[in-house]
């Protein structure tokens, strides 16, 4: 098995040079067992439905927990006997204790920003994606491949095992800023749970790290005859740079993590000075608490980033797959894709600007992160422009990526009051800080996400997703969104301040009772519909109308050019050749010309 | 027994839409996958025309039901606050323009683009000129909010004006303390090590330092109308902020690395009800930064009010240091008594903090 995907592995290194010597590996399909197939896969596209399915589960996870707090903040004067019938001690009287709102709300942002949309973003679609598009029969090292997703699995089963502690999972938010989560005193979710998320994350940097530096050198070394960097779809380039943000970045929150976990358990004071907790005198002295948040969020941002990328290139190559034209600016597409890189690690501290920054410090910090606005307008007028004078089919995937962009503007626009410190003052860690982030990072990247698996979803299975239920899936999580988050932002120019399970007994913050209920109920709607996706999902594995066509969409890039079920090594003959970039659509009177055909000698250039 | 028959509607739409969907799918294969395929772009592309309509429309709806309810219909109560409030906006103009226009070209495109025979896409892959502009005139505007946005963050975090009142304010989960330099303007010095609720010390003052002797400390936080004030502010236990929302600023308290903050009030409380017509206003400090379980419950109270009303209420309190004494001094002469007596005169201490 192994000695195979080395053999893939060096033919198609090889290829970059001499392309040759193909022909006597695409062919034999080795025997393969249930678990070397489905369970210890080194298959790029097994180890990307592993990643995908396991990213699912969490975000059902994730977002059931963000119905439960729903329920607290919608209802705060209901009780709920079935929640104590679940939770015990938790819920007591069917209603959701303070210990245990903040336990879901830092389980909530933990699974979904790192479990879900990353691992599952990212590790699906990077695995899936890279060997398909850049014509290479397998990742660089299937083996690290595999073990990427096996540490996921790893860091997964440590925190969910974390969640059924007698103390509870961790609860300080999900970036964990000490001394809070440093001391088991300051709060029930700062014992034991505490340790076990991060153990976890220490794990997930590790699959992370893996499955980045992966992604890396197969990108830059594995690309078949032709596939030079610029001929690359943008897919590429996002995960590509996507993966360059993770590998120097992760680190340092490992670094941060295990500090605490030093902190924590070993008396050392890298965040602790000066402290009395109920009452007890610490001995630590001359610690930083603002340390960690330096650390963190020198990760913490380029991970927003981390999800954000991927989305934009999927939803790039979509949206002009099926508006039948070129993706407009290419090479603006991914100098912005480079310019955002770049940037997004010179921003961290923008999260700090009323931690007590050294203001002169922040005004840089201000200027940077207003810079990023200006890649992320050139890419927004780019997509309006590759819409302009298309002719297009509003697939499932389509829809997604539309509204795709539509949420990337709504909430990209107001980080520009949060990234601006005067602002911020006002406006930090308030409801509009939520709608923000949710809009921009969490709901758009979903969008990006689903973009990708309906499009995807054939060359993964072999079968289409159902196309009533994508459309009522698309219609009802827009709609929801936009009414779940644009009324945050009201919340927010009130001052409401985050994660605050209860506003009752606030002469500032208690007019919104009604707005709460209303996005509660809405919320449990939209999450309703994610089941019927995630139905959809699983039973068109099996049952979903069958692909009859190798290029169902009409698309130039590589992976339409394998079987429609393609085996371990993706293409059964000679890898292709690449001939031109992947967006000639619409060129010459021709809807589409694939990347694998010569250019001919009247062409247009373009 | 509800839960059970929500349960089993849910259930029950999730079939129905299951067959639907099915029996659709079946119809598009009859029918011809291009006839379905057609009638799903047509009645998609029309969504998006109804869904920017509608939305729009919504959006004006939820401006007109809420917009009362938020800080924007009330004047900031401090001088940076209104420099904030013209910030903001300056940015709500310079955004909202920008939204509207890329949102219904986004759906418009979507709208009239739709697929159809007669069209062929246009082939258009790159305008230098077309790009040249859309990143020029974003960072114009950007210039101009970091412009507006980085003079008022200096005046803003710039030094507080030498004749500014000083209040130390002080978190630790779940509530603040405050504390006053008394006459000589100067707040006592501190030790945490020091820290010992139960004998009138819930700060760690440094008893030694004479400038602590005249310090008075207190629950809620008085303030002079028009008088600038800094806070200087620190944490025991975890990270907490002072958040003041009707000044329209906020600030982390750190525990070891004090914070500073200064404003001017501009309307004392009375004032304030006037303005929201709202009897029952308070100013409130909220606790802005996740600290515990007890987070949500975090609440200070600030009265602004005129000097003269200050200056009595300031002469109603006594200094701590007199309080610690003057219950310490009964322990000495009470020694044989036994404990009983010394816990009960220190209880009304503890509660202090």
């Amino acid at each position: 098995m192994s000695s195979e995907t080395v053999l893939h592995g060096q033919t198609a290194e090889a290829a970059v040079h001499a392309h040759e010597g193909h022909d006597e590996h695409g062919h034999h399909h080795h025997e393969e067992s249930f678990l070397t197939k489905y369970i210890f896969s080194q298959d790029h596209k097994m180890i990307a439905k592993q990643f995908l399915i396991t990213g699912i589960i969490w975000a059902i996870i994730g977002g059931l927990f963000s119905v439960l707090f729903r329920l607290q903040l919608g209802y705060p004067e209901m009780s709920f006997p079935f929640l104590e019938d679940i939770f015990g001690t938790w819920a007591k009287g069917g209603r959701i204790s303070n210990d245990f709102y903040y336990a879901l709300v830092t389980m909530h942002g933990t699974i979904l920003v790192f479990f879900v949309l990353t691992a599952g973003l990212s590790g699906t679609f990077a695995n899936f994606l890279i060997p398909l598009q850049i014509g290479a029969r397998d990742m660089a090292s299937g083996f690290l491949n595999m073990l990427s997703y096996w540490f996921f699995f790893l860091a997964s089963v440590v925190m969910f095992a974390s969640l059924f502690i007698q103390t509870g999972p961790a609860a300080g938010g999900w970036t964990i800023y000490p001394p809070l989560s440093a001391l088991g005193q300051a709060s029930e979710g700062s014992k034991l749970g505490m340790d076990f998320w991060l153990i976890s994350m220490a794990l997930f940097i590790v699959s992370s790290l893996l499955g980045g530096l992966n992604y890396i050198t197969t990108i830059l070394n594995l690309r078949t005859k032709g596939m030079s960097m610029t001929r690359m779809p943008l897919t590429m380039w996002a995960i590509f740079f996507t993966a360059v943000l993770g590998v120097l970045s992760f680190p340092v929150l490992l670094s941060g993590a295990v500090l605490l976990l030093f902190d924590r358990n070993l008396g050392t004071s890298f965040y602790l000075s000066e402290i009395v907790v109920k009452g007890e005198i610490l001995p630590n002295e001359g610690g930083s608490a603002i340390l960690f948040q330096h650390l963190f969020w020198f990760l913490g941002h380029p991970e927003v980033y981390i999800i954000l990328l991927p989305a934009m290139g999927m939803v790039s190559e979509i949206l002009s797959v099926n508006s039948r034209k070129p993706i407009f600016g290419y090479l603006a597409m991914v100098g912005s894709l480079f310019a955002i890189t770049i940037l997004a690690f010179l921003v961290w501290a923008h999260h700090m600007f009323v931690t007590g920054l050294n203001p002169f410090l922040g005004a840089f910090f201000v200027l940077l992160t207003l810079l990023i606005a200006v890649p992320s307008a050139i890419k927004v007028f780019n997509w309006l422009t590759t819409l302009w004078r298309g002719n297009i089919r509003l697939t499932p995937a389509m829809l997604f990526a539309i509204g795709f962009v539509s949420l990337f503007i709504s909430g990209g626009l107001t980080g520009i009051f949060l990234g601006n410190s005067t602002l911020d003052l006002h406006l930090h860690d308030t409801y509009f800080v939520v709608a923000h982030f949710h809009i921009v990072m969490g709901v758009a990247s979903f969008f990006g996400m689903f973009a990708g698996v309906y499009h995807w979803f054939p060359k993964m299975y072999s079968r289409y997703l159902n196309n009533t239920m994508a459309y009522i899936h698309f219609w009802v999580t827009l709609v929801g969104a936009y009414l779940i988050f644009w009324p945050m932002h009201y919340q927010g120019l009130a001052g409401l301040p985050r994660r605050y399970t209860d506003f009752s007994n606030w002469q500032s913050f208690n007019q919104f009772a009604d707005m709460n209920r209303f996005i509660s109920t809405v919320a449990m709607i939209v999450f309703a519909v994610q089941l019927l996706f995630v139905f959809n999902f699983f039973y068109s594995i099996f049952k979903g109308r069958k692909v009859q066509n190798t290029n169902p969409w009409g698309s130039n890039t590589l992976e339409w050019t394998t079987p429609i079920t393609p085996g371990h090594g993706n293409w059964p003959g000679e890898l292709p050749e690449v001939h031109r970039w992947a967006y000639d659509y619409g060129k010459d009177g021709r809807e589409f010309i694939s990347q694998v055909e010569p250019v001919g000698a009247d062409e247009s250039a373009h | 027994m509800s839960g059970y028959f929500i349960l089993a509607i849910l259930v029950l739409a999730f079939v129905v839409i299951f067959q639907i969907s099915k029996a659709s799918e079946y119809v598009s294969v009859l029918k011809g996958e291009e006839k379905s395929f057609k009638q799903s772009n047509r009645i998609n592309a029309f969504m998006f025309i109804a869904f920017l309509v509608v939305g729009l429309f919504g959006a004006w709806l939820c401006n007109e039901a809420y917009y009362g309810k938020t800080l924007l219909a009330q004047p900031a109560a401090s001088d940076h606050g209104e420099k904030i409030d013209f910030m903001l906006k300056l940015t709500f103009a310079v955004t909202g323009v920008v939204f509207l226009l890329t949102q219904i070209l986004l759906f418009w495109f979507a709208y009239k683009y739709q697929y159809t025979e007669k069209r062929k896409a246009y082939f258009f892959s790159h305008d230098n000129k077309l790009e040249l502009i859309w990143t020029v005139v974003p960072a114009i505007f950007l210039t101009v909010l970091v412009g507006f946005g980085l003079f008022y963050w200096f005046k803003i975090t710039g030094d507080a004006p030498k004749d500014s009142q000083v209040v130390e304010i002080t978190g630790k989960q779940f509530n603040w303390m405050m504390r006053y330099p008394g006459k000589d303007n100067v707040l006592g010095r501190k030790n945490y090590r020091l820290t010992d609720a139960s004998n009138g010390n819930a700060l760690g003052v440094d008893w030694e330092d004479g400038a602590s002797h005249d310090d008075i400390e207190a629950t809620e936080m008085h303030l002079v109308v028009n008088k600038p004030v800094q806070l200087v502010i620190n944490a025991q236990d975890v990270i907490h902020d002072v958040g003041l929302v009707h000044f329209r600023l906020k600030m982390d308290a750190v525990p070891g690395i004090p914070t500073t903050l200064w404003f001017t009030p501009k309307y004392t409380t009375a004032q304030m009800k006037e303005i929201t017509g709202n009897k029952d206003f308070v100013y409130e400090i909220s606790c802005d930064q996740m600290c515990g379980s007890g987070h949500y419950s975090m609440r200070g109270v600030i009265i602004v009010e005129t000097q003269q009303e200050y200056d009595a209420w300031m002469a109603s309190k006594k200094p701590q240091y007199v309080t610690v004494k003057e219950s310490a001094e009964p322990k000495v002469a009470a020694d044989s008594t036994g404990a009983a007596t010394v816990q009960a005169t220190q209880k009304p201490l503890a509660q202090l903090k």
